[in-house]
């Protein structure tokens, strides 16, 4: 029958058969094997799942990362040191300032210096404001992930005003490449500070509505409590941080607990954990971390020294041999730069530590035995940004 | 106008009558469809979700489902190599005609009733549950793991949630003591709440029970959030619609909507009186006239509250539904049925 086909046809044909081939044997087998994503809507970005399902029942899930690998620790080996805030910036595209200061920390700490006063503040408002930025979409993309559309559209709404403020200090929404050796790019505009101190009204009525309208549903409850249950041990374990790791008990928050020239040190607010360790717990924490950013925020607002910006470094930047290592509480969890320098004019290697990739390598464990509603839920409890997966 | 009015008393030629009726129940299927995706999906849920939906075709958007439309007929018409063809193609007929069915016992006027079946409801709730079959044979067809698990869910669902269902609308048939919609509707002309006489109170006040389980049947039978699972497009990406593109996935649309239509339209006649509100004209042209904007008015009532839900809540599990229906909505219906069959036979 294939005699008379054309080419392209005759192709078709035969991979028709394999897959019908295929098929089979998977209609026969126990269970069926599930690829979730690359292209999936629940994977916002290009991670796959394998899942090996008995009915909806999930025997198995396997993460599969590497779609969207873009080589940055290789790049950053053939860029300059001012030109590595704009590759890394690209890391976790919903914070990105956050992902400037580790490692901009990390080079100062090996070049001995310190920025100013007044920069570390404003680094700490911006990084502050890049959580707000990231988590506030993550508090409406759950309620996507269980099925209420709504909820994102808020997260929408209220995070173009962080942005906009993002945009009016850095001149960029998304990519704000603005944290430089020894400080910062330029000072805040005129009125800036009050603009913040609007905005961060609107991020609190924002929580309280996703508190209404997300936490007090009983479906939601439902859909979460008790699901996806992380112990401590087995937290610690999987290398968990952030708000994963607080979610399961573990009170550890390295904007306390690391000595880091920034401002935390000089606000009054408080690390949340819960003990449940459930979905619910991952949420609950990260909607208090929001509020807790904007007290933050607020305070060093109000606070905000004066000064120079930057502090006095060479034209050309050298970075003297040695090796440094700076991790910072990213909205995502723990992120680290480990930095190693020969004196060159760029880093000889810079091996990035990205939160998402160990929060997501709990998946295996957490999804046994769960239904395939949970297992989506409980990875977007986890919260992942592919650009931190695959950097 | 004459010979239009006399056919619809049915008493003009029977090819006149039945075109008109064909022709009607088209417009009202596609128009049902239209005005329920411009109001609900693109003005309603674009208010509640601050933003402003459709604004540039037509004055404030009304002519955006037409280029929606249009935009479907232009697309290609993909069928996956390894579907099969004929039931995939079928599939999408299939559920729209459970659609067309329902229309035809509703009473729009006095007079204005596609067919006059004295067991108008129970027809109407038999041939919904039709489209059970044309899901299942879209997701099995599709040769798609996604429409495999979507069709199945699908199929759990629709058939537990057909029962309370059911359930809800025999109360309502033992208070009016009968099936058929339009005397259903004579029946809220002269309530008689057990006993009682409480002329034109809608059957919504003394089955209140029957109308909260009958919605959210309704709502599960829609496969809309929270019941949306055989959808689910965080999980299924489309379910069963998975691998239908173009004219055939615009055919589910329109049927997903028109049904939303029938089933508000047959709860705004059972519970809310249908194209009856007192004081105004009930037989006659005017009546008929009348009586069909009535009609419109409570189905858009009662479909805002089925979009209000749909838009606000997040999806059960699919377990979780099951326990639902069976543990809950169903005993509760069971004891409205039994306390208004006692109350019926007392008074």
């Amino acid at each position: 029958m294939t005699a008379t086909l054309p080419d392209w046809r005759k192709a078709a044909y035969v991979a028709s058969q394999a897959a019908d081939a295929r098929v089979n044997v998977e209609i026969e087998a126990e269970g069926m094997t599930l690829n979730i994503g690359p292209q999936h809507p629940a994977t916002h970005g290009t991670l796959r799942i394998v899942a090996r399902l008995d009915g909806e029942q999930v025997v198995w899930a396997d993460p599969a990362p590497g779609y969207m690998h873009r080589g940055y620790e290789k790049l950053t080996e053939v860029r300059t040191y001012p030109q590595v805030t704009t590759l890394v910036n690209r890391i976790d595209w919903l914070g990105s300032f956050c992902n400037e200061v580790p490692f901009i920390l990390a080079a100062e700490q090996l070049m001995g210096i310190e920025a100013p006063a007044r920069a570390q503040w404003i680094r700490t408002i911006l990084f502050e404001l890049g959580r707000i930025a990231n988590l506030t979409l993550f508090l409406g993309d759950m309620g996507v992930q269980l099925g209420a559309l709504t909820p994102v559209f808020y997260a929408f709404r209220d995070r173009e005003y962080v942005l906009n403020l993002i945009e009016g200090a850095t001149g960029g929404r998304f990519h704000p490449n603005f944290d430089r050796i020894g400080g910062l790019k330029d000072d805040l505009p005129k009125g800036w500070l009050d603009e913040v101190r609007t905005v961060m009204v609107k991020i609190e009525d924002f929580c309280t509505e996703m508190d209404d309208l997300l936490m007090g549903n009983p479906i939601f409850e439902k859909r979460t409590r008790g699901i996806g249950v992380i112990p401590v041990a087995v937290a610690k374990e999987y290398g968990l941080t952030g708000a994963n790791a607080r979610a399961s008990g573990i009170d550890w928050d390295l904007r306390r607990d690391e000595d880091l020239p920034m401002a935390w040190k000089h606000c009054d607010w408080k690390v949340w954990t819960h003990g449940d360790g459930d979905s619910f717990a991952r949420y609950w924490v990260r909607l208090q971390e929001v509020r807790e950013a904007t007290k933050i925020v607020r305070q060093l607002a109000d606070g905000l020294p004066k000064g120079p910006i930057m502090t006095k470094v060479p034209k050309i930047i050298k970075v003297p041999a040695g090796e440094a290592y700076v991790w910072t509480e990213n909205p995502l969890g723990a992120m680290g730069y480990y930095l190693v320098s020969q004196g060159g004019l760029g880093p000889f290697r810079c091996k990035i530590r990205t939160p998402s990739f160990s929060n997501i390598s709990i998946l295996p464990w957490v999804a046994k035995g769960v239904l395939v509603p949970d297992m989506i839920t409980i990875l977007a409890s986890l919260y992942f940004i592919l650009g931190d997966i695959d950097r | 106008m004459t010979v239009l009015l006399s056919s619809i008393h049915l008493t003009g030629p029977y090819w006149l009558s039945s075109t008109l009726k064909a022709v009607v129940a088209l417009a009202v299927v596609s128009g049902g469809a239209l005005v329920f995706g411009y109001v609900f999906l693109f003005k309603m849920m674009s208010f509640m979700q601050s933003r402003l939906g459709p604004m540039e075709a037509g004055p404030g958007g009304t002519m955006q489902p037409l280029a929606e439309g249009v935009k479907f007929l232009q697309k290609e018409d993909l069928i996956p190599a390894l579907a099969d063809k004929w039931v995939f193609a079928l599939a999408p007929s299939v559920v729209l005609m459970s659609t067309f069915l329902l229309f035809l016992v509703i009473p729009a006027g006095p007079d204005l009733v596609i067919a006059r079946y004295d067991t108008g409801i129970f027809l109407a709730l038999a041939v919904s549950s039709l489209s059970v079959l044309g899901i299942l044979m879209a997701g099995w067809s599709s040769a798609n793991k996604y429409s495999l698990i979507g069709a199945l869910r699908a199929a759990g669902q629709l058939i537990a949630y057909e029962l309370p269902l059911v359930l809800a609308v025999v109360g309502v048939v033992i208070q009016a003591g009968s099936m058929s919609l339009p005397k259903i509707i004579d029946a809220q002309r002269h309530t008689k709440v057990f006993g009682t006489s409480l002329s034109g109170v809608p059957y919504i006040i003394p089955q209140f029970i029957g109308f909260v389980i009958f919605l959210i049947a309704v709502q599960a039978e829609l496969t809309q959030t929270p019941f949306d699972m055989p959808i689910a497009e965080s999980e299924l990406v489309a379910g069963y619609q998975t691998e239908y593109t173009g004219f055939r996935f615009l055919v589910f649309f329109i049927s997903e909507f028109a049904t939303a239509f029938a089933y508000s339209a047959i709860a705004a006649t059972i519970f809310l009186g249908g194209w009856y509100l007192p004081l105004l004209p009930h037989r006659g042209l005017w009546g008929n006239l009348l009586g069909v904007a009535v009609l419109g008015a409570k189905i858009m009532v009662v479909a805002f509250f089925i979009f209000w839900v749909r838009f606000t809540y997040p999806r059960f599990r699919e377990d979780q539904l099951q326990s639902f229906a069976w543990k809950f909505l169903i005993p509760l219906a069971l004891v409205n049925i039994m306390a208004t069959a006692i109350l019926k036979v007392i008074f």
